[in-house]
């Protein structure tokens, strides 16, 4: 139970170090010092992500299957939208791929962000700079239609079960902490490994985020189904933000661009058009 | 720790002959000037290592690594889950020390069988090694990890455990048929006349003449693998399974820091070392009685 606290209190700082992070975002949060841009390379919004990258985040459709350049999938299409809104075209936008450990990894990055569905958390905090939230996550739960996590109503009635997630995903965070199952959680390298795993009947159930849920259920594995979304530890879903190096200037001009999107509507209609599935999906009882 | 040993008798070809007196020419100098060559030895490891130290700790970005890899304090927060996630190595690491060398003897006799009636036998064994060998560790856990289990076949168990220690039991076993194989093959072609010609049969000569000898020949190159595997057993984390490998990922992507990476690092080189202190002391041992047994 203390770590409910914990993961608790956790997401208290985070949310409220989300909400001022215009201030606490390494430059001075002054706008005139985005005016030039105060990119790596001068005229050139160089994006890192991750290797593989998957939809609905990136990449959305077979022929753009790890393609961001695509402008496909969620965080893809934001990145051009921000782009436009810093005043770049398309063509000056650039991607490179980074592994998530070398994303974390101290020194200087030859990129401007990383993009790859990072939570915000106070412990990463304190190791990189975050842009302010761009979506709120809310986790679920995806199992065989015929297996036992089918007909679970509650967090209670998923002790029993062998679950499995994504590393670096807060979904195993969520595994660990919340639901508490009887054996360890399986950790994979990535949704790829979670899904193997699901095929060859090693886990019951897998966490992922819902927006990967609900892509992963239509798509991918369409013999499972969304058994609940997971019922939130704080009052507000977790936020994801953008990777900065700590001290990265180019922070305050990154979340200026994303205020003005979401006041302007654009953030909703992209999470309409790639995240958001019509039907409802149950909440679990905590 | 001196370079040649007892004294042998000259029994090597002449072309061996001008290196093996340079080495001893050498290991002469370094024991007439023994305090001489001791003083220097220190004040150049002092140095060397010194000047190592000021040139990361003086490293731009240092304060920073150092925060992020040596943390006190997420060592403390990581090493319980790592320490736990190591025991599961060792675990597995125990069970494939069992059935390696087993499986690894059973395909390099089948390969050293003579006679055309074990033909099969021996593209069996031939087979075994070219396959397991020739895939990538880290495949052969995939394919059979995950690929095995979603065939769903009826009483083939699907447990990622199982699955990643036959990976590891085929390849290793590949690799360890070869050197047993290398041992017998180095065995002089006259020990096997000699025990036919005793009366012994096949296999009685195999298993009382050749064997013996094979496997004295190959123990440090047996022990080498013993320590590869040792690290090895980490790749089953691909699978899912929580060893210290891959506790040590968790706590790092959770955190940010690396700390627990280090964690994971000690404990295996707290194995590693002395396995590998304790081949070299077998090794030399296995020499000098040897060496003894020829005079």
């Amino acid at each position: 139970m203390q770590f409910k606290t914990v993961l608790a209190l956790m997401l208290a700082v985070t949310l409220v170090t989300a909400a001022c992070s215009g201030d606490d975002g390494g430059g001075d949060g002054d706008a005139a010092s985005c005016d030039p841009l105060p990119t790596k390379t001068e005229g050139v919004l160089t994006a890192a992500t991750g290797e593989p990258v998957f939809p609905p985040w990136m990449g959305v459709g077979d022929d753009n299957f790890d393609v961001p350049e695509s402008q496909t999938g969620f965080e893809s299409a934001l990145v051009y939208e921000i782009a436009a809104e810093l005043g770049l075209s398309a063509d000056q936008v650039q991607w490179v791929r980074t592994g998530f450990d070398e994303a974390i990894a101290p020194g200087e990055k030859d990129y401007d962000f990383n993009i790859q569905q990072y939570s915000i958390t106070a412990e990463r905090d304190e190791v990189v700079d975050f842009s302010d939230g761009y979506y709120g996550v809310e986790q679920a739960i995806i199992g065989s239609t015929d297996s036992p996590a089918a007909s679970a109503g509650s967090i209670d009635e998923l002790k029993g079960l062998r679950l499995g997630a994504a590393i670096g995903s807060t979904s195993l965070d969520y595994i660990d902490s919340v639901i508490e199952p009887d054996s360890d959680a399986q950790v994979y390298d990535d949704n790829a490994g979670a899904k193997a795993a699901f095929d060859a009947g090693q886990v019951d159930g897998i966490v992922f985020d819902l927006p990967t849920a609900y892509y992963i259920t239509a798509v991918e594995i369409t013999d499972a189904s969304i058994i609940g979304v997971l019922p939130r530890v704080g009052d507000e879903p977790e936020q994801l933000g953008m990777l900065f190096e700590d001290g990265s200037p180019l922070v305050p001009c990154i979340n200026e661009a994303l205020a003005t999107l979401r006041s302007n509507g654009t953030i909703e209609a992209l999470e309409d058009e790639w995240l958001n599935q019509a039907g409802g999906v149950p909440t679990l009882s905590s | 720790m001196s370079l040649t040993g007892p004294p042998r008798p000259e029994r090597e070809t002449n072309g061996k002959r001008p290196r093996r007196r340079l080495f001893a020419a050498r290991a002469g100098l370094l024991q007439e000037e023994g305090t001489k060559a001791a003083v220097i030895a220190v004040v150049s490891t002092i140095v060397f290592f010194g000047a190592a130290a000021a040139l990361v700790a003086t490293s731009p970005n240092w304060p920073a690594v150092r925060d992020q890899f040596f943390n006190p304090d997420n060592f403390r927060a990581s090493a319980p889950d790592v320490v736990k996630g190591f025991w599961l190595n060792l675990k597995l690491f125990f069970w494939a020390m069992l059935v390696i060398p087993v499986v690894a003897l059973a395909v390099a006799v089948m390969r050293s069988l003579r006679g055309p009636a074990f033909f099969p036998l021996r593209l069996l064994a031939v087979l075994f090694v070219d396959v397991f060998r020739g895939i990538p560790l880290i495949l052969l856990i995939l394919l059979l990890g995950f690929g095995v289990p979603a065939l769903d076949i009826s009483g083939v168990p699907r447990g990622v455990t199982f699955w990643g220690l036959t990976a590891l039991t085929l390849s290793y076993s590949a690799y360890t048929a070869e050197i047993y194989r290398s041992g017998i093959d180095a065995v002089p072609e006259s020990q096997r006349s000699s025990a036919r010609a005793l009366g012994l049969t096949q296999w009685q000569s195999l298993r009382f003449a050749i064997l013996p000898q094979a496997v004295r020949n190959v123990v440090p190159a047996l022990m080498n693998t013993v320590v590869s595997l040792q690290k090895d057993v980490a790749l089953i984390s691909i699978l899912g399974i929580r060893d210290a490998v891959r506790e040590a990922q968790i706590y790092t992507s959770r955190t940010f820091n690396y700390t627990s990476y280090v964690v994971a690092t000690l404990l295996f080189l707290a194995i590693s070392i002395p396995l590998t202190r304790f081949v070299d002391w077998y090794t030399a041992r296995d020499r000098a009685l040897r060496s003894q047994s020829q005079v």
